[in-house]
């Protein structure tokens, strides 16, 4: 299976890539499975509607974040309208700008792969590239970060294209019943979160997160709960901060010079 | 379809900039060959967690908490999901778990 040699490994590029999207693959199963199905409602309703498939695949592959191209299709069913178009966009997919600061200093240098890590960026590519480690043994293979990220990046976006392509194609339903399946999505974020829970030692962040989410969720309701709860958690965090600052900015002046706020 | 071919592209290529300017703020606002703020390097460290986090109440948030079934399929299997994740930390095996009894569970015990 692997080639084992007793001299230091030296990857050059092109093992590096091939490493990499092995390492890749099994962590986007979980998104190909979701995804399968719901590009498949997403094609389907398209053909349902009277797009042609080429536009189906288009959409799908320029849009690239699921809630918003199913929204975009009641769009185009009514009155021209691109800023209408527009400021959904902006704010259906607002939570984008979150994992965009979430993902700031992890995808730093990984080169012009970057631009298509940011493009690709979904709840799903999140969830697994924020989440990711990558293992020694495809580390020892020559499996690189930014290779990694892109591949994740790289096979959900077929997935979701592929898969809306078929759905618009085949145009009925299928022969069993996939009810509940979309529940995969819910339960690959569960998993992560619990992961990445057991993981870490602090669980400040983790459970402002959901506490913040519940909150807004029963004050604003499901529909327009997400914008409050990034404010929300913005508040908090600004105020940790700030107050962590402030006591290690006195900590500094009485003893040790503590200059690292995020140790 | 009621818009002509053009006018229903502009529409995608409107969607898509929005989303694109979601997307791409973040990086293009602290570009990486300038020194991040302290603070938003605070917030890259403390957020993906809080985000993880509100991703599970965001897809959990159609639920049906006071009404038949009151959310039980819901709570039964990510119940089994935890379980099985605190004894065999394999990801895929939870998941598929998790899932496998959420559709058993909502196409015969709660159909």
């Amino acid at each position: 299976m692997t080639e084992k040699s007793d001299h230091i490994p030296r990857h050059d590029t092109r093992t590096s890539i091939l490493s990499s999207a092995r390492a890749a693959f099994p962590l986007t199963l979980p998104i190909a499975f979701a995804w399968f199905f719901l590009g498949l409602s997403y094609g389907l309703l398209m053909e349902s509607k009277g797009f042609p498939h080429w536009y189906t695949a288009l959409m799908a592959t320029v849009i690239f974040a699921g809630s918003l191209e199913f929204v975009t299709v009641d769009l185009l069913l009514s009155v021209f309208n691109p800023l209408l178009a527009f400021l959904m966009a902006l704010m259906v997919n607002a939570r984008f700008l979150f994992y965009g600061l979430a993902m700031l200093t992890k995808y730093r240098g990984t080169g012009p792969k970057k631009w298509y890590l940011i493009f690709g960026l979904t709840d799903e590519t999140f969830a697994v590239n924020s989440s990711l480690e990558i293992s020694e043994r495809d580390a020892a293979r020559g499996a690189s970060r930014g290779w990694v990220y892109f591949f994740v990046t790289f096979f959900s976006h077929g997935y979701w294209v592929l898969s809306s392509l078929f759905g618009s194609l085949i145009g009925a339903s299928l022969p069993f019943s996939t009810r509940g399946i979309d529940f995969v999505l819910t339960a690959m974020f569960v998993t992560i979160f619990l992961d990445e829970w057991l993981k870490t030692r602090r669980h400040s962040s983790a459970a402002i997160g959901v506490l913040v989410s519940l909150g807004c969720l029963l004050v604003f309701g499901p529909n327009a709960f997400l914008i409050p709860t990034m404010l929300g958690m913005l508040a908090i965090f600004s105020v940790l901060y700030w107050r962590r600052s402030a006591s290690s900015a006195s900590s500094a002046n009485s003893s040790s010079s503590s200059k690292d706020l995020l140790s | 379809m009621t818009m002509t071919l053009l006018q229903s592209l502009l529409m995608i290529a409107a969607a898509a900039l929005g989303t694109m300017c979601t997307r791409f703020l973040p990086f293009l606002v602290f570009p990486e060959n300038k020194p991040v703020p302290p603070f938003i390097l605070y917030l890259g460290k403390a957020l993906p967690l809080a985000v993880m986090g509100m991703l599970v109440v965001y897809s959990l948030r159609s639920t049906p908490v006071l009404s038949a079934p009151y959310g039980a399929p819901e709570l039964i299997s990510l119940a089994a999901l935890v379980a099985v994740h605190l004894r065999w930390r394999n990801m895929l095996v939870s998941m598929a778990v998790g899932t496998i009894l959420y559709m058993v569970l909502i196409q015969t015990v709660f159909a």
